[in-house]
């Protein structure tokens, strides 16, 4: 019982630092900005482990979060194992293709007026549908193997980056296009110039939108059946053991790979993009 | 007019595609069977087809090109089997029929509507409380953003399981999935939407002498709406993913999920696709229900489109 009362005054005194610092008059600068979250996050962390000891919740309903961290260090070959069959291999292969096939597509797309109106709305309606459920299909095509996987990824991400791509390249004004013609210059030269520089911001929106969707389609499409490696499958097999500390270290894993792949990307576009206002602010 | 012109072409290009795609997907197939049948195939044995490649399958044996759209249990199941399936699951059964695509669709839309209707009352009650408190601002904003790149889904298996050790089952835990998942688009596209107004329409607030609930009634909320519908679209096409895929790893008997998981145990392609398509109608029809809904709320609020 004293645990959970001390988790209760971890939780108000958390909140009472959280709520000077966020009040305060240095609540602006960039330091608190990162400490809060952090504080909250850290506060969360104590009362879970505080919560899960005092009222002994057993394993199978909720972990601690020491016991998860535990089972992540004691466990790291098989979890960097799953993690190359299903981050490196599935998602990022599938990734890759999916976004360059979309990019050329627009590109493709992007020359005949009559093609992109017709494309954009099928694009968008495309896109708002319950793609992952073709992970059966694709699995049966293309085997067990982290090809299906790829497969299912490069559908997910196919139509979000088609979508944001063609819009991007639409973003150029009359009065920029006229000024590459003054110029003489080719298709290309107005393509690689003027165009693709000024759909970048659209195009990393769409990067950035695939980069969850690719993790969700490889790792739900190894519910479908897959090799005795990978996320997913670890996911399901460890749920049917109870074994909850393994699944748990597994999101840990996925939510790690999430966030990196994100933020890489938010990095790529923050180079590339320095001149556009949403990046100077 | 053009527009519709055009979409109608892309999409029959779409179609055609796909009866060509049905060709070299389904050729071996159908030489198997016709092997079986006791017709001249080239080359002989099933053998020597597995390594051939299907393009010159289907060059050496044009007499069974016809064939390959009303296969059994083909690979690729050409558009009109699809379509048939369709019409016989929906209209020609029973609504109550095991069998019916209508009776799956039904408990798999109960579970999206309820952990839609769970997660976005809590995400615009979250979205709230940071608007107005700065701590929560800064504690969980962060937090909800970085969420969003965070595959989920990932939890849906452990969600089901754990609450199934606890007593839990039936419509719920899908519920509770399907929740989370749109729980996160919400409060992002409400917070923003809660600032949207901007300081000379809080300053004008403020010369009234506005109390802060006068300013979020009559303020903050109306000049939400364009941001909280454009979430909703995005959270109830997640909500259907996490009902569909809540209903995947417990095994469940009905429900979409179900239907594909069950397709894909026995090889039934045709009814992965109906599954798929049915999956995709019911998508797409509620993302369509939340713009007529977001037309009239706007047009009565009297925004120009």
């Amino acid at each position: 019982m004293t645990l959970v009362f001390l988790a209760l005054l971890v939780w108000i005194a958390g909140w009472w630092i959280n709520a000077r610092l966020a009040n305060g008059p240095k609540a602006n600068t960039r330091a608190v900005g990162l400490l809060v979250p952090a504080i909250f996050g850290l506060t969360i962390l104590i009362v879970w482990e505080l919560l899960v000891r005092g009222l002994e919740v057993p394993l199978v309903i909720l972990p601690a979060p020491s016991l998860i961290a535990e089972r992540f260090a004691s466990s790291l070959p098989i979890l960097w194992a799953d993690f190359s069959q299903t981050i490196l291999k599935g998602a990022l292969g599938g990734y890759v293709i999916g976004c360059g096939a979309a990019f050329l597509t627009a590109i493709l797309v992007d020359r005949s007026d009559f093609l992109r109106r017709g494309l954009l709305p099928v694009g968008n309606f495309v896109a708002a549908l319950p793609i992952v459920g073709t992970a059966p299909i694709l699995v049966m095509w293309f085997g067990f193997d982290w090809q299906s996987k790829a497969a299912v990824v490069v559908v997910m991400v196919f139509f979000p980056m088609l979508v944001n791509t063609v819009a991007g390249l639409r973003e150029t004004d009359q009065m920029q296009r006229d000024l590459m013609r003054t110029y003489a210059a080719s298709y290309w030269q107005s393509l690689f110039k003027l165009r693709l520089p000024a759909a970048l911001p659209f195009v990393f929106n769409g990067l950035k939108i695939s980069t969850t969707l690719a993790l969700i389609g490889a790792i739900v499409a190894e519910f479908f059946g897959s090799p005795t490696v990978g996320m997913g499958f670890r996911i399901s097999t460890s749920v049917g053991q109870l074994a909850l500390d393994m699944v748990w270290a597994e999101i840990v894993v996925a939510a790690l790979a999430g966030s990196l792949f994100y933020g890489l990307m938010a990095l790529l576009e923050k180079t590339l993009t320095f001149w556009h206002p949403s990046q100077r602010g | 007019m053009k527009t519709v012109l055009a979409v109608l072409t892309v999409v029959v290009t779409l179609i055609g595609i796909w009866y060509l795609a049905c060709v070299p997907m389904n050729i071996k197939g159908v030489l198997d069977a016709a092997e079986r049948a006791g017709e001249q195939v080239t080359p002989a044995t099933a053998r020597e087809r597995r390594d051939a490649s299907a393009l010159g399958l289907v060059a050496q044996n044009s007499f069974a090109i016809p064939r390959v759209w009303s296969v059994e249990r083909p690979r690729l199941p050409a558009p009109h089997q699809v379509a048939t399936e369709l019409w016989d699951t929906t209209v020609m059964k029973k609504i109550t029929s095991k069998r019916s695509l209508i009776y799956h669709a039904q408990v798999t839309l109960s579970a999206t509507l309820m952990g839609f209707a769970i997660g976005t009352g809590l995400g615009i009650l979250l979205a709230v409380g940071i608007v107005h408190s700065r701590v929560m601002d800064m504690s969980v904003m962060p937090w909800a953003i970085v969420s969003q790149t965070i595959p989920i889904i990932a939890l849906a298996p452990m969600i089901i399981v754990v609450l199934y050790s606890i007593g839990v089952q039936g419509l719920l835990p899908k519920a509770i999935i399907a929740a989370y998942l749109s729980f996160f688009p919400v409060v992002v596209g409400m917070v923003k939407g809660l600032r949207s107004p901007d300081h000379m329409q809080l300053d004008l607030m403020k010369t009234y002498f506005a109390s802060q609930g006068q300013v979020f009634w009559k303020l903050r909320l109306p000049s939400s709406m364009p941001y909280l519908f454009a979430s909703l679209k995005i959270g109830i096409a997640a909500s259907l993913v996490g009902a569909i895929v809540g209903e995947l790893p417990t095994g469940a008997v009905a429900g979409l999920g179900a239907r594909l998981l069950a397709g894909s145990y026995y090889g039934q392609t045709v009814q992965i696709w109906s599954a798929l398509f049915a999956a995709a109608i019911l998508a797409a029809a509620l993302v369509a229900l939340l713009g007529l809904l977001e037309q009239v709320l706007l047009g009565r609020m009297g925004v120009k489109p």
